[in-house]
């Protein structure tokens, strides 16, 4: 992995809507919007304690992505010392922008997938902030 | 007591590989579709996210891990903060040997992908059943 890049962990929390969102929304910014500058671990592995990947979160910058006030993928992160340096959580995206409520857990629909977008630019201002030095 | 209990079904969800994706996926249609009436799921995540809860679920009821990869992360998590290994656990790469489809996607699924998480969901369903079937073996039925 290169050094200046930023890894984004969605919480991809199974029992919500917004979980998928959160997933979606790091797919589109990991594949679409900031490909060369970000990359993903799964957070299953962080909370089994893998050895790699808790390398990983510890060293470089870290963006969590939420799906609700649990903040499971921040809280894992802070768990382990990982470096986090930006939260970001779909569900004040949402608050938002109202008109944009997912359908299902297994399919988002149009409405979802626009919020999905929506907070994959969220997650990308966090990146570019951090890529910049910003604090 | 006559009592059945509900199966957690726990995915792993790996984002980083297609396999996560089928895990996530499979695990829906067991809870949607398959098994709707026993079983459901719990966020992996929220066992270390410090909620009692979803880990007293895990305790007190039968599980079902759903790993994507061999390093096996739902089994272990269940392992560790329940102090028990899963009733079963059903590996995605395993049943993409059995049935050679093999996602590219990690994003959405393609037709493999589907086929596969369809495979998956069916082999999770068939230890649901073991379990119930196993449940109703030891419950005394009242007179």
């Amino acid at each position: 992995m290169s050094e200046n890049k930023v890894l984004v962990i969605p919480c991809s929390g199974i029992g919500k809507a917004h979980g998928t969102v959160t997933r979606q929304a790091t797919y589109y910014v990991l594949e679409k919007l900031r490909p060369e500058k970000t990359q993903t671990t799964c957070l299953a592995l962080i909370v089994v304690d893998d050895e790699e990947a808790l390398k990983l979160v510890k060293k470089y910058p870290c963006v969590t992505v939420d799906g609700c006030p649990y903040e499971c993928s921040k809280k894992n992160l802070e768990a382990v010392g990982g470096n986090i340096a930006g939260s970001v959580m779909s569900t004040k995206v949402f608050r938002d922008n109202r008109d944009l409520k997912p359908e299902s857990v297994t399919e988002l629909g149009p409405k979802g997938e626009a919020l999905a977008e929506k907070v994959a630019e969220k997650i990308v201002e966090e990146v570019d902030r951090i890529l910049d030095g910003k604090s | 007591m006559w009592m059945i209990k509900k199966i957690g079904v726990i995915s792993c969800a790996g984002e980083e590989i297609p396999e996560g994706t089928v895990s996530r996926t499979a695990t829906r249609i067991v809870i949607e579709d398959l098994c709707p009436d026993n079983t459901l799921t719990i966020c992996l995540p929220l066992f270390t996210a410090g909620h009692e809860e979803e880990r007293a679920f895990a305790i007190n009821f039968p599980t079902i891990a759903v790993d994507g990869c061999e390093k096996r992360c739902a089994e272990k998590g269940i392992r560790r903060f329940t102090g028990n290994p899963p009733d079963a656990t059903i590996i995605v790469t395993d049943i993409m040997k059995k049935c050679n489809l093999n996602p590219k996607s990690r994003v959405q699924l393609d037709e493999e992908g589907k086929r596969l998480a369809m495979k998956v969901a069916e082999a999770v369903a068939e230890e649901v059943d073991k379990i119930m079937e196993k449940q109703l073996e030891q419950s005394e039925i009242p007179e």
